[in-house]
């Protein structure tokens, strides 16, 4: 267990380079789900591009590194239902609150934004309640 | 340069999210579920990025971007309904699959079909939330004259 400990500081160190390097770059807060959300919005081309290329890189680099690095599966559930209403409920909610883990998470608490703070710990307390539900009570997961 | 920024950041969130387990669906919901195998992996992975988060946010003070005019301004919006529903939405869907946005993606090429439905749902979820809102809010507006 302390392994995972370490892996999970030296990625976040380099998620935090990540969001280091898009911030003092480009002059943009690293969110993944505005990111994401910015690939079908076509008005400014230019940040369009920059979007594509974000998530492109996000896509491919752990594509090519998975095998090497041992990385382990992801353990999804095979739940379709599950699945849909998941990735509905992501997708709405990050939209609707502006920012996700690293929008609200790690760039936001990392500015002290009181609104990145209340995000993070109104997501991490219904993450915990649906755990709660859907593991120990309905055993979905 | 701008698209070459962009390509350098995503390589080293995704590398950074198979490095720290945060692909791994189990390990999420293990620091979610308090009331189980606690597992305090994700803790570890938000300080390690919050501190060169930190750095960086407090370089920005003295200078501009590299690339840009100017940094961007703090959300003056406040703490808001949306803000708050949103966020609960989130955490359900996030501790009922074990995925967020960043993961989604950065799985999408080992996680098998159950990776796909997942990132294709939460797609049309992002795509469909103006609708949606507007939807809830006639809702609540029928629900206040019918009371």
């Amino acid at each position: 267990m302390p392994m995972d400990w370490i892996y999970g500081l030296v990625g976040g160190v380099l998620i935090g380079c990540a969001g280091a390097v898009l911030l003092l770059g480009n002059g943009r807060v690293m969110g993944a789900s505005g990111l994401i959300f910015g690939m079908f919005k076509t008005t400014d081309r230019r940040i369009w591009a920059e979007n594509l290329a974000f998530v492109s890189a996000l896509f491919v680099v752990p594509m090519l590194f998975v095998r090497p690095l041992n990385i382990a599966p992801t353990h999804s559930s095979e739940n379709v239902i599950v699945l849909v209403i998941a990735g509905l409920a992501v997708g709405f909610g990050t939209r609707l609150a502006n920012g996700c883990t690293s929008g609200h998470g790690v760039c936001g608490i990392s500015r002290f934004s009181l609104r990145g703070i209340a995000a993070t710990m109104v997501y991490i307390l219904a993450g915990a309640i649906s755990v709660v539900l859907f593991k120990h009570f309905l055993g979905l997961i | 340069m701008r698209i070459v920024i962009s390509l350098v950041a995503g390589a080293l969130f995704g590398l950074g999210l198979i490095i720290s387990g945060m692909t791994n669906t189990k390990k999420v919901q293990g620091w979610l579920d308090i009331f189980g195998e606690w597992d305090p992996t994700l803790a570890f992975v938000m300080g390690g990025a919050i501190l060169p988060m930190a750095i960086a946010w407090k370089a920005t003070r003295a200078r501009t971007p590299l690339r840009a005019d100017k940094f961007p301004p703090v959300n003056t919006a406040g703490i808001d309904r949306d803000l708050i529903i949103g966020s609960v939405f989130f955490g359900v869907g996030w501790g009922l699959a074990g995925l967020c946005p960043g993961p989604a993606i950065a799985s999408l090429s080992f996680g098998g079909s159950s990776g796909v439905v997942f990132a294709s749902a939460m797609i049309i979820g992002m795509l469909s939330t103006r609708r949606l809102q507007a939807f809830f809010r006639k809702a609540e507006k029928t629900s206040k004259t019918i009371t």
